[in-house]
């Protein structure tokens, strides 16, 4: 069975890099075409939303169109270039090759975008703006968007550390200690399945400011997920590793900061996950019903002014800020975790 | 109880302990049931000595290596290491479990240093982590994580983190029993050598007669659970000692004949 397949797999590349050396070596023409060609169509796919901005007048009053075709052209550019000269860019050049059906299907994507929008009108215009009027919102009203960003990731910050802290500390000490157990988990089991949303109007009036209200929300959305997991974490710790552990002289102490919170980190890590997704809804919440700042208030506000294209630059930022924020989590896990076998790759 | 013959051996520098197990009964609640492990255990192992455990699967053997580390206090009876009651774990008496049990968060290296560390005393003793690794022969492993090192290498590691401490008694509780075979008759040859040259007290836990008569100079036979001793043997054969000494396998077949299995042989 084995020898059958193994003649098979000489023949062809069998990864995106043994692919790159395939399209690297010197080539004939038509082969070279045959390697590159998704890249190339990329490039047409690009050339050709940049046409699509220039080829027909725009229905509505845009002043980035131009713009935004001289920065498709250079973008085409760039991916033609950077296909020719693949081999010489080594891990840049393979990235590439990797991503440009992506590249070809988000070039078709924009094109595609700007014609039934800003040149046809066959999307309802307010409601859906052309990729030129978000670029405006980017050029023009960027001030405001940046002070909006600052300010949500002040309050998530603030609120997701508190909340990560506190829920960390007490998974640990009910996971540990019975007494401290016997406390609180019906004290969580009351108050944490209630959705942190459902205490705005409580934390509203009962904190002095709007912010450090959404703080306190911001921190029960995390910490109930981190409090949960990080506790099953410590109470699943196999006795086994406490037995070693007291064999060899550990004490109390020991145990618990050697043994549990390293045994349970793991557990800890998807409580951190699971409190970050839910910390991303209360703070629009909170900034779209309280505050009067960040990007949840910035959305409500161009909603509120029909200023639906400010809606939907804003909409991008939050979601690569969320984005940027698990990477960051997955990153931190994966550093912290390298002793665990086969990770989910985010 | 049938005593064959008085233990001896031409000791090295004794650095083990004595150990004497009085008249020790232990149990278990289970469901509201109380089930007998141990009934009346009583003998003494002198320092340096090397005794096997022997008895069936489940028989209790396991539980009495428990409370000679010291996990758990027996339900009557008492147990002492040169002559000072047992009544906690101590880093004098380490245990190696059948499983490895490494920490797999932490390198080869770390888990070695387990005990130094918690007995807060690493910082001026870091050579002898780096000898007890040397003792094993994983010198360079020292940066592995658990998850990649081989089911022998792993339980070498566990030995080195028992022995890193110096230990007056070493518990072995069954640690070659999931190794394959060729790699377990290397570790008991190890094991055979370490001891000789350390000169600890050392019980073993072990279902396999013939490791039990290969490294021990006692064995002790317990009966099905409760546990009781139905003998202890003398194995008066000197080191280093060869599987095929036909002595040892007369001593093999009578002690596979106590536990009722010489028909098959």
């Amino acid at each position: 069975m084995s020898m059958y397949s193994a003649s098979k797999t000489v023949a062809f590349p069998q990864s995106a890099e043994e692919g790159a050396a395939f399209a690297g070596r010197p080539l004939s023409l038509p082969t070279w075409f045959l390697a590159s060609g998704t890249a190339l169509f990329a490039t047409a796919a690009w050339i050709g939303f940049g046409l699509s901005c220039l080829l027909w007048k725009d229905l509505g009053d845009w002043s980035r169109t131009d713009a935004l075709a001289i920065a498709a052209f250079i973008i085409a550019g760039g991916i033609l270039a950077a296909t020719a000269s693949g081999k010489w860019l080594g891990r840049f050049g393979t990235g590439l090759q990797a991503r440009a059906p992506w590249l070809l299907a988000f070039g078709l994507f924009l094109t595609l975008w700007e014609i039934a929008t800003a040149k046809f009108a066959w999307l309802p215009l307010p409601f859906f703006p052309p990729p030129q009027a978000i670029i405006e919102v980017y050029t023009d009203d960027l001030p405001k968007l940046l002070d909006s960003v600052f300010a949500s990731v002040k309050l998530q910050l603030g609120g997701y550390a508190i909340g990560a802290a506190a829920g960390f500390l007490t998974g640990v000490s009910i996971g540990w200690s019975r007494s401290v157990g016997y406390w609180v988990h019906p004290v969580l089991r009351f108050i944490g399945p209630l959705p942190a949303t459902a205490w705005l109007p409580f934390a509203f009036f009962t904190f002095p400011s709007s912010w450090s209200a959404s703080t306190f929300l911001i921190a029960l959305a995390t910490g109930f997920p981190v409090t949960v997991l990080t506790w099953s974490g410590v109470a699943s710790v196999s006795n086994a590793y406490y037995d070693v552990a007291r064999t060899l002289g550990a004490k109390p102490s020991f145990l618990v900061l050697k043994v549990a919170i390293p045994a349970a980190l793991p557990h800890v890590f998807v409580g951190l996950f699971m409190g970050l997704g839910s910390s991303f809804a209360v703070l629009v919440v909170a900034e779209m019903i309280g505050v009067k700042a960040g990007l949840g208030w910035y959305l409500q506000w161009a909603q509120g002014w029909a200023a639906y294209s400010n809606m939907y630059a804003a909409l991008i930022v939050m979601s690569l800020l969320c984005s940027g924020a698990i990477t960051l989590l997955f990153r931190t896990r994966d550093r912290l975790l390298v002793w665990q076998k086969g990770v989910v790759k985010w | 109880m049938v005593a064959l013959a008085p233990a001896e051996r031409a000791a090295p520098a004794v650095a083990g302990a004595s150990l004497d197990v009085e008249a020790v009964s232990h149990a278990f609640d289970i469901d509201g049931a109380t089930l007998p492990v141990l009934d009346d255990i009583s003998f003494g192992v002198k320092p340096g000595e090397f005794v096997a455990l022997l008895g069936p699967s489940g028989c209790g053997k396991s539980t009495l290596l428990r409370l000679v580390a010291g996990l758990e206090p027996p339900r009557s009876g008492g147990l002492r290491e040169d002559g000072e009651p047992i009544t906690g774990p101590f880093p004098s008496r380490v245990v190696v479990f059948q499983d490895p049990t490494l920490f797999p968060w932490r390198k080869v290296w770390d888990n070695v240093a387990l005990g130094l560390e918690a007995q807060g005393i690493l910082k001026h003793q870091r050579h002898r982590v780096d000898a007890a690794i040397d003792l094993v022969g994983l010198s360079t492993f020292c940066n592995a994580y658990p998850h990649q090192l081989s089911g022998g290498m792993a339980q070498r590691v566990a030995l080195a983190r028992a022995l890193v401490n110096d230990p007056k008694i070493l518990i072995l509780d069954e640690p070659l029993g999931k190794l394959d075979s060729l790699t377990r008759i290397t570790m008991q040859a190890e094991i055979a050598s370490l001891w000789q040259r350390s000169g600890f007290t050392t019980l073993l836990v072990t279902h396999d007669v013939e490791e039990a008569v290969f490294l021990a100079n006692r064995v002790i036979v317990f009966s099905d659970r409760p546990a009781r001793i139905k003998v202890d043997i003398a194995v008066d054969r000197p080191y280093p000692r060869h599987r095929g000494d036909p002595k040892l396998a007369v001593l093999r077949r009578n002690i596979l004949g106590l536990l009722g299995l010489d028909a098959t042989w």
